[in-house]
């Protein structure tokens, strides 16, 4: 009503005032407030470097000096060095084959790793986008989408799998890391999708929602900009929990004969057989306690980086846990 | 007064529930003026916010429907557009503020990134333009160091400096009208008083209409050109701030202004209460829904649903026996 020369205004304080009275006051971006947040996050940057490093080897395997993970090796004499335990040449060992386990742990953790990060992602974008639907428009729509998830999640993980372990495999010509990921990710979304639907059952009635429509928003912004970032934390527990169990997974199916299939490495299927062997009287412990190691290892650092992420993705967390 | 801005006519939401059909807006017309302030007053459940949502479109089938009526903005029939014009006009002519300012900013984005996101919407500018928009916005509802403030999330602003967000949103696309449901309810007394300065100022700078919903007669009494009391999803009273005040017709409004506190009177009884509660909306019987809280009450109450009837030039009211009634000793002694 009145014309207000601004900066005269009583009620409102400049950045000069404020640095007159010699405070100053820097604002923080999001990005800056993340960083610090998980920085002083200690177990979860520790998870990160080490995933760091594990993700590094498994990528620059062919450069490093590593020995070829599928061939037999020999001795001077000719004869293959099967089962010699870790020594000097061998730092972890060979294998009942004569391979380097060394190098099949490293080149294993390629296919591990693919598989399980491919595996979280699909699940993570699958679970996302049916709940999200299910649990936004509600109704019909949340009924069938709920009813399939009730079907996948009822499926058991190992027959089916296994009668569709051959199928896959044909269809992906022998790229086997990418079978088993497809495999894992259709049989594993269920979970994420029923969480994403509880999530967007409460958020959606939010008022900032309401205040989103009323403001003009489209229905897939608002699901996508305004709903999905609110639920974002157990999405990313989620995904990083489905990426553990992927690993497992793999383990099993391998022991099983269904996964990666030997001459190729992968951390379960290298596990598994060498436990066949200890057992079987060999004492070839290190068969079992290198890619054990290595899967125990890569499981629980992912287990804790997405519990650190979640924590500092969250701008209204205050509290730190060390 | 100037043209009609907005025109509600004989307007029916219904909710389906378990236990039946409730019936939150029954048959309720009214008309804003181009620039009027228009109070909507009633106690929890008589159906304001509804009619609110209704005019925004905002009621969400299967749950609730907009069965009857229509309902005019600009000439336009806003029931009649696709959901795509309908979005143009949230928002962007017509625009909303709502009741708690905690819950109505989202948590995940600063307030800088979702006032330039709603101007984005509705104005064709740039990022860097709906910036300098956004600090002014900021910058005319009061907010100190508006660019700082600009990357503040949500959590970091009192409830005050939020619903000054929410103002600086709702106008920032400079609608024709602002739906302002209970926005100091969540407010304490001192921030409330200064927060309906700032509405009342910017909006007669913009000579943008309000339709402010609230259940405080003292909210609106400084604020709006005209007040309509609404009782059980229906109208009971409307007309301008003192005809309201101190013509009041219908037992209902009455009974609101007795029981309000009043700082100007020593008060020796205790203070006056409306007997019982309001009915439920789900199968309510024919007659005047007020009539089981009335004093005045008699058979034709039961038996005729009393109609809004114009007693003087824009006094409209819905009881059989108005002007008649001696409101007086229900609401006390006009105020000075």
């Amino acid at each position: 009503m009145t014309d207000r020369p601004r900066g005269d205004d009583p009620n409102s304080y400049s950045a000069l005032d404020i640095e007159a009275e010699g405070l100053t006051v820097e604002p923080i971006t999001q990005w800056q407030l993340f960083k610090s947040r998980f920085v002083r996050h200690r177990l979860a940057m520790l998870a990160a470097v080490v995933l760091g490093v594990i993700l590094l080897l498994a990528v620059f395997a062919d450069v490093l000096p590593l020995q070829n993970p599928t061939q037999q090796l020999e001795d001077e004499g000719g004869r293959i060095v099967n089962l010699l335990s870790p020594r000097g040449d061998y730092w972890f060992g060979t294998d009942e084959l004569g391979q380097d386990v060394l190098a099949r742990v490293i080149y294993g953790g390629r296919t591990s790793l693919t598989v399980a990060v491919l595996t979280g992602l699909m699940v993570a974008t699958f679970g996302t986008l049916v709940g999200s639907i299910a649990g936004y428009y509600g109704g019909w729509i949340d009924t069938l989408l709920m009813r399939f998830t009730d079907l996948i999640l009822s499926l058991p993980l190992l027959p089916v799998a296994i009668v569709a372990a051959a199928w896959l495999r044909e269809t992906f010509q022998g790229r086997e890391a990418l079978s088993l990921a497809v495999l894992l990710g259709t049989l594993l979304w269920g979970t994420l999708a029923r969480i994403v639907r509880a999530e967007f059952l409460s958020l959606r009635e939010k008022e900032f929602v309401e205040a989103a429509r009323a403001a003009g928003a489209r229905d897939r912004r608002i699901i996508f900009r305004h709903i999905l970032p609110n639920a974002l934390s157990p999405i990313i527990v989620n995904a990083t929990l489905v990426i553990g169990t992927a690993i497992i997974l793999e383990a099993a199916l391998s022991f099983l004969g269904f996964g990666v299939r030997p001459p190729e490495p992968a951390w379960g299927q290298m596990a598994a057989n060498g436990g066949r062997l200890a057992v079987g009287g060999s004492g070839a412990w290190w068969l079992v306690l290198f890619p054990s190691v290595a899967l125990i290892v890569t499981v629980l650092s992912v287990n804790f980086l997405g519990d650190g992420l979640r924590d500092a993705l969250d701008p209204t967390q205050t509290i730190e846990r060390k | 007064m100037s043209e009609p801005l907005l025109q509600v006519s004989n307007l029916r939401t219904f909710f389906s529930t378990e236990e039946g059909i409730v019936r939150a807006v029954d048959g309720l017309s009214f008309t804003i003026h181009k620039g009027e302030k228009f109070g909507v007053v009633g106690e929890s459940g008589s159906g304001k916010s509804v009619t609110a949502l209704s005019v925004m479109r905002l009621i969400e089938p299967p749950a609730g429907e907009i069965v009857t009526g229509e309902i005019t903005f600009k000439g336009e029939d806003l029931l009649g557009l696709k959901d795509e014009e309908m979005r143009k006009v949230r928002g962007g002519q017509i625009a909303m503020i709502f009741q708690d300012p905690m819950t109505a900013l989202n948590p995940v984005y600063t307030i800088g990134n979702q006032l330039i996101e709603t101007i984005m919407l509705h104005q064709s500018v740039g990022k860097s333009a709906a910036a300098e928009i956004a600090i002014q916005a900021l910058d005319d509802v009061h907010i100190p160091n508006p660019k700082v403030r600009m990357e503040d999330y949500p959590h970091q602003l009192s409830g005050g400096m939020r619903q000054r967000v929410m103002i600086a949103m709702g106008l920032s696309c400079d609608p024709d009208l602002l739906i302002a449901d209970e926005p100091t309810t969540a407010l304490d007394v001192t921030t409330q008083a200064q927060i309906l300065d700032l509405m009342l100022v910017l909006t007669e700078e913009r000579n943008t209409a309000v339709m402010l919903i609230t259940h405080d007669l003292g909210v609106v009494a400084g604020f709006c050109d005209n007040i309509q009391v609404m009782y059980a999803g229906r109208l009971a009273e409307r007309g301008t701030t003192d005809f309201i005040f101190d013509d009041t017709l219908h037992p209902y409004t009455a009974g609101l202004l007795g029981s309000m506190t009043r700082l100007d009177e020593v008060r020796e009884e205790r203070l006056y209460s409306i007997r019982g509660a309001p009915p439920s909306l789900i199968d309510p019987p024919n007659g005047c829904r007020f009539r089981s809280r009335c004093d005045f009450a008699k058979e034709i109450c039961t038996r005729d649903t009393p109609l809004p009837r114009e007693i003087s030039e824009d006094h409209w009211v819905a009881c059989h026996f108005a002007p008649d009634l001696d409101l007086i000793r229900v609401k006390g002694e006009p105020v000075g």
